[in-house]
């Protein structure tokens, strides 16, 4: 075998992912002066996601205009542009080290081995699948995540069914609900397991009671019929431990099974560089710069923490981006950090830690998620002094993130800050 | 509508909040709306008893097969979504477009434009 | 006019048609799937047993024992990756640890080397996530690991390239029979005159029988289930741990795969249906309880797939290997269960000497090559490799499969190579692709375009598992008119 050493490339800023929250971290990198800044990306266009969501719902807080996903990518790939961002397509990473030694493969160029001086993790996230969720039954044709129909319909042209039950009330679940009944599809059912959806509202409305499709609400698939193709599946009611009650079992025959059960950030390439990951956001532990637990690699979006607006992923990726900025300024400059935690009533809080005189900037942006519904609550922000800041939230939900700032002088001198949510007043009532 | 007196329930998705709106009809007149906490829920749920719109967002194909997405410029009548789907079900677009160019004019009677939202080369 | 049919394409038939192939002989093998590989072969628990556990003078016992050593070059020959890991048989209390001694004996008889009964310091050292329960264990080492589907299908492909006809969608509708002696199988397509049958059609093995008018014996699916783990957590036990064996069962095990992950199962119950592989509520239940009884901290949240095999079960209780005595030229090889993957290589030789008894004559063939030309696997390669395979041929620079990193070259190969892939399900065997913690979301698109591409089908056309289970259902915009346009409520 003929030896081949290609140089290695050293490149300032190296995103990894153009999707929004990539596309979003490398125009504000140039913005900032950032000289050198390299996208890579595994598809043969920039856009991430974003390219199949061809539905409305985009950019309300970063625009102030409902945008499809494709209009959104568009004008953050514009931007990247004009600005001179280099984005390397058709390439994949596959390794990462913590001193940010960068192997990627391309057909073009074979194996490219790149240093850079910092690194923003933008991989996005994956969906949960049917293994994960155990749903006994057979493994036919048939079964597909939400994600994955939505590219066959939006991208390549084809329909993976003709008569569908959606497993899961998760937002790319509901939409497809809608993409597939416009294309003449008959949507017979959405099933979830929780006595409350996952997605928001508004998909509630118009993707599934605009069409007459049946939410059903604390049941789930006890069975998946069909040696080759789906037939049908058997739909139970779940009991409050959310254990199928199977007097309860009914056949609802179709060829389909959308799978819309989550989302997990897709952190192969952290764990490699040896990141430190949150078991609960599923995504790196990030400070106040979004920076990972290894010093010069930062992370923002999907890879992050599982988000519902693409308006939050681009606020957070400008985060990361003013983040590698002031790391490539500094040289690394290390920071002691206070830690951030979740108290009663909420799942996680971002970043888990901070250092509030390194901020980049007056204002930081904590974002959480609840653990149940709550029709009014408060939020409590402590320090080990007391209660820092206190606000009420109308009509909490697990599926939409909560997003508060801090000023940097509420936030001096403090030893730690804690969150946490109070339910106030009736609770929402189930099922609604 | 239907002629006779009734009630109907809105869920409101102007803010998070997702009032349960009450509207009672009397003959073809709205004589109440209950349950909003905002001005603009009440609008909202007027328009959703009378006649309410929205934007569809679908592919057409362009002419060397890929597809291309595309949506209403403004929101349609609800009722017209499938009419408009079928209308452009069998429209053709010929590369390269931009984004924004309308591809196709009142549909399914709306007076409203179609138009991409990608370009394609 | 053939020597030799072979019907089954799992790894029993596999085996023996690569056995045969080393001989001047015309031989077909027929399998009713799409692929190789597609039953038993498929979903089992991957194990080379030792040999301890089949009662002693049984063909089980000879042939596991017989089988097991064989492993190390047949895997090299054809490039499939196999690992002697050792086996523990755990006791949890003092009844158990006499069992061990049992089998300790047993396994002596047997022939077994290397048995020793290890004390609990010994095993907690060897496997730190074993239960604080756990007295003592039986530790085999010349237990192994091997991908049973890849080694199936590396015999079917070496076999192939040595000349045995395979053909794939080749059910058995009937076969002749003259003057007491073999004479042609029908399948849809042809009819096929021969010399001698083979019967190694695993959960039909007694349906063929029957078919010849050959002995009557039944064969019982009986179900196992199992779940995998994701890669992450492969490392979780280093050998494969079974509990102390009752009557029935040699129990549910943990055990590490040959590609890195881990699974957890069999459970083991009786089905009526020979193709009823759903899993099911209760069978994930109990062999996750069963599984914690060796390993109590199992990563319940990264389970990533599910399936079920069936062991095809003989009433005879042991395999029923032999020529029959009704029906000359026709030779049973059926009731193949546990031992059954381990006993393989020995059954094909045992099988083999049968046809030379009954008057096949094998002459060696100058240009037989054992060896399958080399697969590569990019993720195995090191960089410089890597790199040079994409300088020759840059579809090896499109990774397909993100999770385990499978690239474009690899699936094109695996179409391409005899006995090639036809099917999603049949590239996943070949290559990984959508075997990892995604499940074929995020490359099953792509495979579909590949497939289709290669094939020269459209891909309305490209099946999961062969006619009848097509992915796609249509082209957008084709069910308008025909759909339930109603208008919005």
């Amino acid at each position: 075998m003929r030896l081949v050493v290609l140089p290695v490339q050293n490149r300032e800023l190296v995103i990894i992912g153009g999707g929004p929250a990539g596309l979003s971290a490398a125009v504000e990198a140039r913005r900032l002066g950032i000289k050198d800044v390299l996208v890579i990306d595994r598809e043969s266009e920039p856009g991430g996601i974003l390219k199949q969501c061809i539905h409305t719902g985009f950019g309300l807080h970063v625009f102030k205009e409902e945008l499809t996903g494709p209009e959104y990518a568009e004008r953050f790939i514009e931007q990247a542009e004009n600005l001179g961002v280099e984005i390397m397509l058709n390439t994949m990473v596959i390794e990462l080290t913590a001193d940010r030694r960068i192997v990627a493969v391309n057909s073009r160029e074979g194996l490219i081995e790149i240093q850079a001086k910092a690194v923003i993790l933008a991989m996005g996230c994956r969906e949960r699948t049917r293994g994960a969720i155990n749903i006994p039954g057979f493994r036919p044709a048939g079964i597909f995540t939400a994600g994955t129909a939505q590219r066959f319909v939006n991208i390549e042209g084809y329909m993976p069914g003709r008569e569908i039950v959606i497993l899961g009330s998760g937002d790319i679940g509901l939409i497809m609900a809608r993409r597939l009944t416009l294309e003449g599809a008959k949507v017979r059912c959405v099933v979830e397991i929780m006595p409350y959806s996952n997605g928001l509202t508004r998909n509630i409305v118009q993707c599934l009671e605009d069409y007459g499709i049946p939410l059903l609400l604390k049941h789930t698939v006890v069975n998946i019929h069909g040696r080759k193709r789906v037939e049908g599946v058997t739909i139970a009611e779940v009991d409050d431990d959310m254990k199928p009650i199977m007097e309860t079992a009914k056949f609802v025959p179709c060829d389909t099974l959308l799978l819309s059960v989550g989302l997990i950030p897709e952190n192969e390439l952290s764990r490699l560089a040896d990141i430190e990951i949150d078991e609960v956001t599923g995504g790196p532990v990030v400070n106040q710069r979004m920076e990972t637990s290894v010093p010069g690699i930062f992370a923002c979006g999907n890879v992050l923490h599982v988000h519902d607006l693409v308006d939050y992923v681009t606020q957070e990726a400008v985060s990361a981006a003013r983040g590698a900025a002031s790391y490539l300024a500094d040289g690394g400059k290390k920071y002691k950090h206070i830690p951030v935690s979740p108290g009663n009533g909420l799942r996680y809080v971002l970043p888990q830690r901070i250092n509030v005189d390194a901020m980049p900037e007056e204002r930081q942006n904590f974002f959480m998620r609840s653990v149940r519904p709550m029709a009014k609550a408060r939020l409590f922000v402590e320090s080990e002094r007391g209660v820092i800041k206190s606000s009420v939230l109308r009509y909490v939900k697990p599926s939409e993130m909560i997003s508060i700032q801090l000023d940097r002088d509420e936030m001096r001198g403090i030893k730690m800050l804690n969150f946490s949510l109070r339910e106030e007043g009736d609770s929402v009532e189930r099922g609604e | 509508m239907s002629a006779a007196n009734e009630e109907r329930t809105v869920t409101c998705i102007v803010c998070p909040s997702g009032c349960r709106i009450k509207v009672g009809i009397e003959g073809s007149e709205i004589v109440r709306i209950s349950g909003n906490q905002c001005k603009r829920g009440a609008d909202y749920a007027r328009a959703e008893v009378t006649q309410p719109m929205r934007v569809l967002t679908t592919t057409v194909r362009l002419e060397d097969g890929r597809l291309l997405p595309v949506k209403t410029a403004s929101p349609i009548p609800k009722v017209l979504l499938f009419d408009a789907v079928k209308e452009l079900s069998g429209v053709r677009v010929k590369a390269p477009v931009k984004i924004g160019q309308v591809i196709y004019s009142n549909v399914a009677g709306t007076g409203v434009d179609v138009v991409t939202t990608r370009s394609w080369n | 006019m053939v020597d030799v049919v072979i019907i089954g394409g799992g790894v029993v038939g596999c085996m023996i048609a690569r056995e045969l192939s080393r001989y001047q002989l015309k031989t077909v093998l027929l399998e009713k799937e799409d692929d190789v590989a597609s039953g038993t072969s498929k979903a089992n628990s991957a194990i080379i047993h030792a040999g301890y556990d089949a009662k002693p003078g049984t063909l089980k016992a000879k042939l596991n024992v017989r089988g097991n050593p064989l492993f190390d070059k047949i895997c090299s020959e054809l490039d499939v990756p196999f690992k002697r890991i050792g086996s523990l048989v755990v006791a949890l209390n003092e009844e158990e640890v006499k069992v061990l001694e049992e089998l300790l004996q047993r396994g002596k008889t047997n022939g077994v080397p290397g048995l020793e009964i290890i004390n609990r310091e010994k095993l907690m050292e060897m496997e730190p996530n074993i239960s604080r329960e756990a007295r003592a264990a039986l530790y085999a080492p010349t237990a192994g690991i091997v991908c049973p589907y890849e080694l199936t299908i590396a015999l079917a492909e070496n076999a192939s390239r040595n000349g045995v006809e395979i053909k794939l969608n080749s059910p058995v509708l009937s076969i002749g029979v003259e003057n007491g002696e073999v004479l042609a199988v029908r399948t849809p397509g042809e009819t096929i005159y021969t010399r001698y049958v083979v019967n190694a059609a695993g959960l039909f093995a007694d349906e063929i029988s029957r078919m010849a008018g050959a002995e009557d014996y039944r064969i019982t699916p009986r179900k196992g289930e199992y779940l995998i783990f994701d890669r992450r957590f492969g490392g979780i036990v280093n050998t494969a741990i079974f509990p102390t064996p009752t009557k029935i069962s040699k129990g549910i095990l943990v055990c590490p795969t040959v590609d890195g992950n881990f699974f957890i199962g069999p459970n083991s119950n009786d089905v009526r249906e020979k193709d009823d592989v759903a899993v099911t509520q209760q069978g994930i239940e109990e062999i996750i309880k069963s599984a914690r009884k060796l390993v109590p901290e199992l990563p319940l949240k990264h389970v990533i797939a599910s399936f079920a095999g069936l062991r095809a079960v003989s009433n005879t209780d042991d395999f029923v290997i032999g020529a029959s005595k009704k029906v000359k030229g026709f030779i049973n090889v059926g009731g193949i269960q546990s031992p059954g993957l381990s006993s393989a290589p020995a059954i094909a030789e045992m099988v083999v000497g049968i046809l030379k008894e009954e008057g096949l004559e094998l002459k060696e063939k100058s240009d037989y090559n054992p060896e399958r030309p080399q697969i590569f696997k990019f993720r195995r390669l090191s960089c410089q490799e890597k790199r040079e395979l994409i300088r020759r041929n840059p579809a090896y620079g499109r990774v397909i499969c993100r999770c385990e990193t499978v690239t474009e070259g690899e699936i094109i190969d695996a179409i391409r190579r005899p006995v090639g892939a036809r099917s999603l399900d049949a590239v996943k065997r070949r290559t990984r692709a959508g075997m990892g913690r995604c499940q074929g979301g995020f490359c099953s698109p792509r495979v579909v375009e590949i497939l289709a591409r290669e094939l020269g089908i459209d891909p309305l056309e490209v099946t999961k598992c062969g006619s009848g289970s097509e992915i796609l259902r249509g082209r957008t915009k084709e069910f308008i008119e025909t759909g339930g346009v109603t208008g919005a409520k």
